[in-house]
Order: C-alpha cells, then sequence, then structure tokens
C-alpha cells in the first residue's frame, strides 16, 4: 500500500494498532542499552568528569524540540495547501511533545551548566532562542484551546507555526553565528565530530531510543486526537438531533 | 562518588519522570477516547460516514 494511502484517519488507526507495540518493545530494548552505555559503557570526560552523561539525555530532547517543531510545520503546510484531515491532528498532537522534550533540553542543560559554567542560565544566543521555542509551544497550544472552530483554530495555528520555524535554524546556527557560552557544534559538523566515538556511541544510541520513543508517542497521540474528534463529532450530531 | 552526582541524578530523575507522564497522557488519553466512543456507540450515535454505510 502506498504510503500516502495511511494519510486517511481510518486507516492510520489500524496502521498505528499494528505498529504501536512493535515500536514500543523497540523503544524499550534500545532505551534500556542506551541507559547501560551511559552509565556503565562509557568513560567520564577529561574536563567534565561524570557531568559528561547530562549530555546523553540532553542532546536527544534538544534534538527532539526540534524535530518536532519541523514535523509542525511539515504538518502547517498540509493544513494551508491541501486542507489535508490529519495535517492539523498531527500537529495537534505534536506540540505537548514538543513543548516536554523542550522542557527537558532546558533542564538538563540548566542541571549541567550550574557544575560547569557556574550558573544554572545564561541569556546566551542558544539558551534564549530554546526558550522562546518552549514559548512558542505553549503560545501554540493555548491558541488551540482558545478557538471553538476547528478550522479557522488549524489556519491560524498553521500560520503561526511558519512564521515561528524561523527560530529552528537560530536555534541550530546561534553557536556559529554568535559569541555564546553555550559550546559550538560538536556532532554534526563539517569536520567530523569532536567527542570520542566511546561516548558518541552511548550518545547516538539514546538519540535512537528517544526518537523512537517519540515516534510511539507521536503517532499515539495522532490516534487519540482522531478518536476525539470523532466523539466531539458525535457528541454534536447527538445535541443536534435532540435540539 | 562524583561531586556532582546530584545534578546527574536530578537530571535523569526530571527526564524519567517527563517521559513517563507523556506515556501515560497518551495512554490514558487513548482509554478515555475509545471509552467515549463506546458509550455514544451504545446510546445509538452513529458517526456521519457509519450511518450512510448502514442506509
Amino acid at each position: 500500500m502506498p504510503l500516502i494511502d495511511y494519510a486517511n484517519p481510518t486507516r492510520f488507526l489500524a496502521f498505528s494498532a499494528r505498529v504501536l507495540p512493535w515500536l514500543a518493545a523497540a523503544t524499550a530494548v534500545l532505551l534500556l542499552v542506551g541507559l547501560w552505555l551511559s552509565f556503565f559503557g562509557s568513560p567520564p570526560d577529561y574536563q567534565q568528569g561524570e557531568t559528561v552523561r547530562i549530555m546523553y539525555i540532553h542532546v536527544p530532547s534538544a534534538w527532539l524540540s526540534m524535530l518536532c517543531y519541523g514535523v509542525m510545520a511539515v504538518a502547517a503546510v498540509g493544513t494551508l495547501v491541501w486542507r489535508h484531515p490529519l495535517a492539523d491532528v498531527t500537529a495537534r498532537a505534536a506540540a505537548p511533545l514538543g513543548a516536554a522534550f523542550t522542557f527537558l533540553a532546558l533542564v538538563t542543560g540548566s542541571l549541567w551548566g550550574k557544575p560547569m559554567w557556574g550558573t544554572w542560565w545564561v541569556w546566551d544566543a542558544r539558551l534564549t532562542s530554546e526558550l522562546v521555542l518552549l514559548i512558542m509551544y505553549l503560545g501554540l497550544i493555548a491558541l488551540w484551546q482558545a478557538v471553538d472552530d476547528f478550522g479557522r483554530a488549524a489556519r491560524v495555528v498553521a500560520v503561526l507555526t511558519l512564521v515561528g520555524s524561523i527560530n529552528i535554524p537560530i536555534i541550530k546556527f546561534s553557536v556559529d553565528w554568535w559569541n555564546t557560552l553555550h559550546q559550538g557544534e560538536s556532532i554534526f559538523r563539517a569536520g567530523g565530530p569532536t567527542i570520542d566515538w566511546s561516548m558518541l556511541t552511548a550518545l547516538f544510541t539514546m538519540m535512537a531510543a528517544m526518537t523512537l520513543l517519540y515516534a510511539a508517542l507521536l503517532i499515539g497521540a495522532i490516534g487519540n486526537e482522531i478518536l476525539k474528534r470523532r466523539a466531539d463529532q458525535m457528541e454534536m450530531m447527538a445535541a443536534g438531533e435532540r435540539g | 562518588m562524583s561531586p556532582h552526582t546530584g545534578f546527574i541524578v536530578a537530571a535523569y530523575a526530571v527526564t524519567a519522570v517527563t517521559l513517563v507522564v507523556l506515556v501515560l497522557w497518551v495512554a490514558l488519553g487513548a482509554r478515555a477516547q475509545r471509552r467515549r466512543l463506546t458509550e455514544l456507540e451504545a446510546r445509538g450515535v452513529r458517526r456521519r460516514s457509519a450511518a450512510k454505510e448502514t442506509a
């Protein structure tokens, strides 16, 4: 079956029922391996010592905070251009997940910053743009709650999501464009990673595990949103018949 | 033991709690929506597409 056929709510529910158990199992296995590597299978850093272990949850959280917004931006295009029924559902399901991973990136970064930098927080470009991302997620969630009409809310949120997507390259390249306390790019850079493979293995395993978890949560949340809209529609029909 | 153990434990604890909350949000949300749909169907309410299929 072509991939586009799954972009039908009923088919998507059948697809998620088949895929979720496998995805959950793969996530659990990879998470266990990743945690073992993070605590026992990787050495302490020569400068950071044991504190480097915070990186194994901070970096995946930061990566997912941006990936999630990317998913919402693609969904926003789907809402505005094709008015696809699953596009707004996907964006709405993704927003709380994005907010949660952004929150984790900020908190774990702060818990790393205190012992390493001597401060919980600095208003440098990377940290501030990540905080702006959290505020944007919360603002979009609030906007969905504030507008009763599904279609109108979807279009307004889609436009704002696309406007806000300018923040993603700012987060990514902030350490190159400005002089920040946050260290420069050390993984996905032109000259190759600056981190030793003994630590990169743990980091990539945790990134894969948390990305699988995110995928499972997103598929589950999209399914819930489809069911919620069905129930809302049926309640409105029932109310209409009574009235 | 590292002098920064407290920071490491706190970071993993906050992450674990947040991820458990997300899993519960999705799992309990699915249960709640399915219960809503079952109750509506028990009251004889059908979706527009389902009503067309039975007509």
